[in-house]
């Protein structure tokens, strides 16, 4: 039994037996189920915050200049007599492109399920360091705070879009925004950065080293190998950022010319020569493509174990799956060129460019059939999670059609930064991931509170939510190709665009459909957890180890000993067995093989 | 319990689960994973640097021309004091290697005197780089920076360097002109004005004969150009801007300000990991002293500072290889 003296021994060094009291219990724990539900609430207030900038968005693009009291309420200053202030609008897709890349789809997404998943799937009493995790979580709400504070700064937040390209970022007084709002913009940033890299260390090192016994590598669940690898991702491209920010914050503050070249302002020449904005942009773009894939990646992952536990099948093509995540890691790090055919780069490095993006469709289209071939004649299970995952599916494919013309350098410089990019990314990444983590929050709200979502509210959430999302984001493919330009705050000086006005009105109405029907969740939600249907061990019908936890929550996970590992996770409907589901903890029966995958 | 009798299937396996299968603790793999992404950051400054070196390939100060100095010692020796702080970099390495594998045999008597010796050779290398930058901040011969951003630095017949105090004429008479905005120099107050005019470098320059202008365009030969007597004037009178002396990170009398900027910036980032390793290593120094390790009965913790004491003296040989040698 030297296995279980070895748990004991693990759990000393970590001294789990002292006494809680409220504040380590809620507020400064360092159990990994609390701090998946810190992370999910933070994250949720943080997407509120995020959603409505993007309504408030809309509504300037749908009604460009004219008084809101919606505007003069939320904004203040910002929209004197209700119209919103120009710059404002630069701030709104700036912040909101800021808090949903990294607040809500980086950290809501990842940090929640993977703090919550990685232990129970692999069968551990808790993560590798609890302290750094907790530290990970408390970094993390501290970026949040001070992205949120930075919205009240008197010249207004950082307006440089989230990509933050300089001269806009890097000279204080280039516009409003590019003071303080942008100062505390880069530290928030870099706080997120250190609680990213503290995380991603501890989600990598607990894969590794605290599986239980019989869990090999080949027998991870889909969602481990995808929040593993994006961990892997995070701590190879945040560093990158770092190093972009850091000297960006040495050109604002100190005076150097990394990424500044000769520049006059009203008439003053600085003394800034020699640097180059494209550096930049090549650093940044270094993370800022893989994080595309951090946002995305922990979504499929929940996508391959819902749709095979809702789909009572076997995962179609396990090791394709996993082999095609290991291959988007490790596309992804070399594609970041793409996002800058129109910023001087040279044409030839451009095609070579086109030519790793293209092949990034290579093994998104094996996820893709696999997830179609899992749920092809399968006995379907529609709950809400398994709807939200097909879904993903179909937007996936969606956005992922585009991606194509995106990543040709050709055919890109027609479209480039116009709402066709925005219809891209948002249906991709944004919309996908989204709809990743619905379904993650559909399918372990039991596991994380002990309690049954409203199934009937889960469905009005996801079709208003579906039927919105695509008429949201499906016209901006035509008025992107018929030219017209992102980031603009109104487009009422181009008679060009007068015809597509109405349009834009449209998509704003599915827009603030969509966002309101957001409420039925947030009300299930917060409603479900404190009085919804108790719910039993495994409601799915689960293979995976979590459900063989007990509802409530205990430090450690297990009552006694932690179960072995005999089986991969998706011996679903399996010939010889009564159920149509094996947890992965039933030995083999006598004379039984384990299924080749 | 019955499942632990039966077969997982997965026995003998590296990656087959259980405790620790690849036999290294949790800490030490964070601490792996953790130099995998400092060195990324590290990556991305000297891709930032190649970048940037690259645009500038035909101007780029030779390292042997702005290294030069020894402390104590008069005279022009290229690369000598850089390669005594990188031997005692690692030479300090070494002395850690020793104190883990001193370690690994529960030998705190020679755990404690490799880490002391460990902390002393950090401590000199990162002495002997503040006086690295003193010097390079302190300059040498000076030169003119040109409207432009160029540098025009001074030489003689035989291709010798000049400083500006050598032969700059100070004109006593002259009224100093308070410094505008508008004159495109900012944040110039009076204490970090240049030390002559640039009036004054031209009157020295016409004074002597014999002195002549180096501009930063390197030649086929690998060499800086030189600019005949007439040109050499010419090019003082009608573009030169100030006068520069020693480099900050706004000016750098030795070429391209980028290289300044990049200079301080990564040899900086690089001290600043050198220091948070000695103040790590002085904090293990005493819990060895102390006795922490001995009664976990393992000097892992040796073995974790250690690491990062390797990762910090490696990434310095890139630092040295990009800024000193190529």
């Amino acid at each position: 039994m030297s296995a279980h003296a070895d748990t004991h021994a693990h759990e000393d060094d970590h001294g789990h037996h002292h006494k809680e009291t409220f504040v380590t219990k809620y507020i400064f724990s360092q159990d990994h189920k609390m701090i998946a539900k810190q992370y999910l609430i933070t994250g949720t207030i943080m997407g509120v915050i995020g959603v409505m900038m993007s309504l408030m968005i809309r509504m300037q693009i749908a009604w460009p200049e004219q008084p809101n009291a919606i505007f003069e309420a939320l904004l203040g200053k910002w929209a004197p007599g209700g119209v919103m202030d120009a710059d404002m609008y630069l701030a709104l897709v700036t912040i909101h492109g800021t808090i949903m890349v990294f607040f809500v789809l980086t950290a809501g997404l990842s940090g929640t399920f993977s703090n919550l998943l990685i232990p129970l799937q692999i069968g551990a009493r808790d993560m590798a360091s609890g302290f750094l995790n907790m530290v990970s979580y408390w970094l993390f709400f501290l970026s949040s705070v001070i992205m949120v504070i930075s919205l009240f700064v008197e010249a207004g937040p950082a307006a440089a879009g989230w990509t933050i390209y300089p001269p806009l970022s890097a000279l204080p007084m280039a516009q409003g925004g590019s003071g303080a709002g942008m100062t505390l913009w880069l530290v928030s940033m870099a706080i997120f950065i250190a609680s990213s890299l503290l995380g991603s260390l501890n989600y990598i090192v607990t894969v590794i080293n605290l599986r239980t016994k019989g869990m090999s590598m080949t027998r991870l669940p889909l969602t481990i190998w995808a929040f593993f690898v994006t961990a892997i991702i995070g701590v190879v491209s945040f560093p990158v950022l770092l190093s972009a920010a850091l000297l960006l914050i040495m050109d604002r503050s100190f005076g150097t010319s990394f990424f500044l070249s000769d520049i006059f302002i009203q008439g003053e020449v600085l003394h800034y020569q020699g640097g180059s904005p494209v550096l930049f942009e090549h650093l940044f773009w270094f993370l800022g493509h893989p994080e595309v894939y951090i946002v995305l990646l922990p979504a499929l992952g929940i996508t391959s174990e819902v749709i095979a536990t809702n789909s009572r099948k076997p995962i179609f093509g396990y090791r394709a799956m996993v082999a095609s995540i290991l291959a988007i890691a490790f596309l992804s790090t070399i594609v970041w060129g793409h996002h800058m055919f129109v910023s001087g780069m040279n044409p030839f490095l451009g095609s070579v460019f086109t030519f790793t993006t293209l092949l990034i469709a290579i093994p998104s289209a094996v996820k893709a059939f696999n997830y179609i071939t899992t749920l092809w004649k399968g006995n379907l299970q529609f709950n809400p999670a398994m709807l939200f995952s097909i879904g993903l599916v179909s937007t996936f494919i969606t956005g992922g059609l585009t991606g194509i013309i995106l990543g040709d350098s050709a055919l890109d410089i027609n479209v480039h930064d116009t709402y066709f990019v925005v219809a891209h990314f948002h249906l991709v990444m944004g919309i996908s991931a989204l709809y990743g983590m619905f379904a993650g929050i559909y399918h372990w709200f039991p596991k994380m509170f002990g309690r049954m979502l409203n199934k009937n509210l889960g469905y009005i959430h996801f079709w208003v939510t579906a039927i919105c999302a695509y008429g949201v984001f499906f016209p901006m493919h035509f008025i992107g190709m018929a030219g017209l330009p992102r980031r603009y705050y109104t487009n009422s000086n181009f008679p060009l665009f007068d015809d597509l006005s109405n349009v834009n009105v449209v998509i704003t109405l599915f827009a603030l459909i969509g966002g309101a029907f957001q409420l039925v969740f947030l009300w299930n939600f917060f409603y479900s957890m404190f009085y919804g249907k108790k719910t039993v061990q495994n409601p799915w019908k689960s293979n995976t180890l979590e459900w063989t936890a007990p509802v409530k929550h205990i430090h450690g996970n297990w009552e006694g000993d932690i179960p072995h590992v005999h089986r991969w996770a998706y011996d679903y409907s399996k010939p010889g067995h009564d159920d149509d589901f094996v947890p992965q903890n039933v030995p083999l029966k006598e004379g039984e093989e384990e299924l080749q995958h | 319990m019955d499942n632990t009798v039966v077969s997982t299937g997965t026995e003998g396996k590296t990656w087959g689960g259980g405790n620790k299968p690849l036999k290294a603790s949790y800490g030490k793999m964070m601490m792996w994973f953790f130099i995998v992404s400092d060195a990324l950051t590290f990556s991305g400054f000297l891709a930032a640097y190649g970048f940037s070196r690259f645009k500038f390939i035909d101007s780029w100060p030779i390292a042997d021309e702005v290294f030069t100095h020894v402390p104590f010692f008069h005279g022009n020796y290229p690369m000598i004091y850089v390669a005594f702080m990188t031997f005692v970099l690692i030479m300090s390495s070494v002395t850690m290697v020793l104190a883990v594998d001193a370690g690994h045999k529960m030998d705190k008597a020679k755990v404690t005197i490799y880490m002391f010796l460990t902390i002393i050779g950090g401590l000199i290398f990162v002495g002997s780089q503040a006086w690295e930058w003193a010097t390079f901040i302190k300059g040498d011969y000076g030169a003119v920076q040109t409207k432009g951003g160029n540098i025009l630095q001074f030489v003689d017949n035989e291709g010798h360097r000049v400083a500006l105090r050598d032969f700059a004429v100070i004109d006593e008479h002259k009224e100093r002109v308070q410094d505008q905005r508008k004159s495109g120099i900012w944040f110039t107050s009076e204490g970090t004005l240049p030390t002559y005019t640039v009036s004054e470098v031209l009157h020295g320059l016409e004074a002597n004969e014999n002195i002549l202008v180096r501009t930063q365009i390197i030649n086929e030969e690998g060499h800086k150009t030189v600019l005949s007597r007439e040109e050499s004037i010419n090019q003082i009178k009608n573009n030169g801007k100030v006068v520069v002396e020693g480099a900050n990170l706004h000016a750098n009398e030795y070429g391209s300000p980028l290289f300044a900027d990049f200079f301080f910036f990564i040899t900086g980032f690089h001290g600043f990991h050198v220091f948070s390793g000695v103040v790590i290593n002085i904090i293990i120094f005493f819990n060895v002293i102390l006795g922490t390790y001995e009664r976990r009965k393992n000097y892992e913790m040796v073995e974790k500072v250690g690491l990062y004491w390797h990762f910090v003296d490696l990434v310095w040989v890139f630092v040295f290889t990009f800024f000193y040698l190529v």
